[in-house]
């Protein structure tokens, strides 16, 4: 692999990782929007407002950059780089079609779970270093949520690996068959929900309940700051979106995915996106001890059975 | 729901989403307000209008308003007798006419109570001004309204006739056939 391959491959990463949040955002704009039958914005770019989140983006670097007198300001700075970057790393290694990838790793599955982890601190350090008290409950509120669905959403991931006998992304894209969709049905749901819960995406929002903590780990950030933190919400949608086509949905696999196997990876992780903002838009905030009861009673359990069934299948068709 | 009453489990989440889905799929009822004007009915309160030759000053909608935000100045004219031995008649002249809508309150009593139709709803409403002292109309202004007046809408099917019409007939009839010289 040249340095000139490495800067190419880098470059496609990080403007996927630039644009492809804004595309979900604003498809959340608008379909939020006609679902509760408005018509969302209008006017920013004169066509259905497609500019909209330019111009927001626009709005957010001319604000004041605050810092609360009484915060910590360093972790308080430096809390959106940690929670935004492990976005743009984790998007390095999904593939997304036969050799699209920005670097293939034999660990994929292991490296993009560990480091999307990392981007919790970020929230946690939010929440502690703004002396605001909304803050440090929404930060905790995050950190029990996410100890939480971690368990189910790793167990449910290492169903599909135990599966595919690989830890690498391609690899399990490759050993992918179509009856996997009923044989892994429970690990899907279980990551799927999960995942809604990881990025704190209604009905899994509470940490950031506006009408309990304000604004949770992000009420005291302005500006630049914020929007990172907006930024990073979306691209988390985008990552776990990708991820839950790659792993259960069959990645680039469909008709001609000769040819336009990326195609498919992007369509089928726009599906999930949609099916993401959908969902926001249906359900209404689960409660702590809902959240932690369907975890706990519900979500595990079922990924454990997942678990156990994909090792029986495995045997038996071995 | 099955026979017994209970639902399925997952039902209600599904009727969420059909009913998120379902409101996707109708066209949103939003106008786009500067880029398209609203269609208001014909009674609609926006602003009074005034049509100055019908006005006497009779001064009944400056008493009638309850917050007294009308102001009427006029003058006698003197209209001299045109044969001799006739008396000079006068006549009301308006010298002005204002309506304060900072503290109008849109009763529209002033209209009802105009007998001479001076006074009349139009659906003008974006005539909004930086400075609270600049909602005093003058009468130039109260009569540009006129032209945003529209006819009154027509009258319910089986509806009674107005007693203008009646009463105008009832004189016809009085009067005797038409074409016949009195």
């Amino acid at each position: 692999m040249t340095a000139l391959d490495v800067l190419v491959r880098l470059t496609i990463v990080l403007v996927a990782f630039l644009t492809l949040p804004l595309v979900v955002g604003q498809a959340e704009h608008k379909i939020m929007a006609h679902m509760q039958a408005r018509v969302g914005p209008m006017y920013a770019g004169a066509f259905h407002g497609w500019a909209q989140l330019v111009a927001d983006g626009v709005k957010f670097a001319q604000k004041e950059d605050v810092v609360p007198a009484a915060a910590d300001p360093w972790v308080f700075r430096l809390a959106p780089a940690v929670a935004l970057i492990p976005y743009l790393v984790a998007m390095v290694a999904i593939p997304v079609g036969p050799g699209l990838v920005g670097q293939a790793l034999d660990l994929g599955l292991f490296f993009v779970l560990a480091v999307l982890s990392i981007g919790v601190l970020g929230q946690l350090m939010a929440g502690w270093a703004s002396a605001n008290k909304f803050s440090l409950l929404g930060g905790l509120r995050t950190a029990a949520q996410l100890m939480a669905y971690e368990l189910p959403l790793v167990l449910s991931a290492a169903s599909v690996a135990m599966a595919a006998g690989t830890l690498s992304l391609s690899g399990i894209v490759v050993a992918w068959r179509p009856w996997w969709l009923a044989w892994q049905a429970i690990a899907l749901v279980v990551f799927f929900v999960s995942a809604l819960a990881e990025l704190a995406r209604p009905p899994f929002d509470m940490p950031y309940a506006d009408s309990e903590v304000i604004f949770g780990p992000l009420t005291e950030y302005t500006g630049l700051r914020f929007a990172l933190f907006l930024l990073a919400e979306y691209a988390g949608i985008v990552v776990f979106s990708a991820l839950t086509a790659v792993l259960f949905l069959g990645g680039w696999k469909g008709p001609f995915d000769g040819t336009v196997g990326w195609v498919w990876t992007l369509a089928k992780t726009m599906a999930v996106a949609v099916l993401v903002i959908w969902i926001r838009v249906s359900y209404p905030r689960l409660r702590a001890d809902q959240l932690q009861r369907l975890a706990w009673q519900l979500l595990v359990p079922l990924s454990l059975l997942q678990l156990a069934l994909t090792g029986v299948v495995r045997v038996l068709t071995a | 729901m099955t026979d017994d009453g209970r639902t399925v489990p997952g039902a209600g989440l599904l009727k969420g989403l059909a009913t998120t889905a379902r409101t996707m799929g109708h066209r949103a009822v939003t106008a786009q307000y500067p880029d398209t004007q609203p269609e208001l009915p014909p009674r609609s309160r926006g602003v009074i209008a005034l049509l100055e030759q019908n006005c006497t000053s009779c001064m009944l909608c400056a008493r009638e308003c309850p917050d007294w935000c009308i102001t009427i100045d006029s003058h006698k004219e003197v209209i001299p007798a045109k044969e001799p031995g006739a008396r000079d008649r006068t006549k009301n002249s308006l010298d002005r006419f204002a309506i304060d809508f900072s503290l109008c309150m849109y009763c529209g009593i002033c209209i009802e109570v105009c007998p001479f139709d001076a006074l009349f709803w139009s659906p003008e409403f974006a005539y909004a001004e930086y400075d609270i002292r600049n909602l005093i109309h003058e009468k130039d202004r109260l009569g540009a309204w006129m032209a945003t007046v529209p006819p009154p809408p027509p009258l319910d099917r089986h509806a009674e006739e107005p007693k203008e019409i009646a009463s105008a007939a009832k004189a016809a009839a009085k009067a005797g056939p038409p074409g016949d010289p009195e």
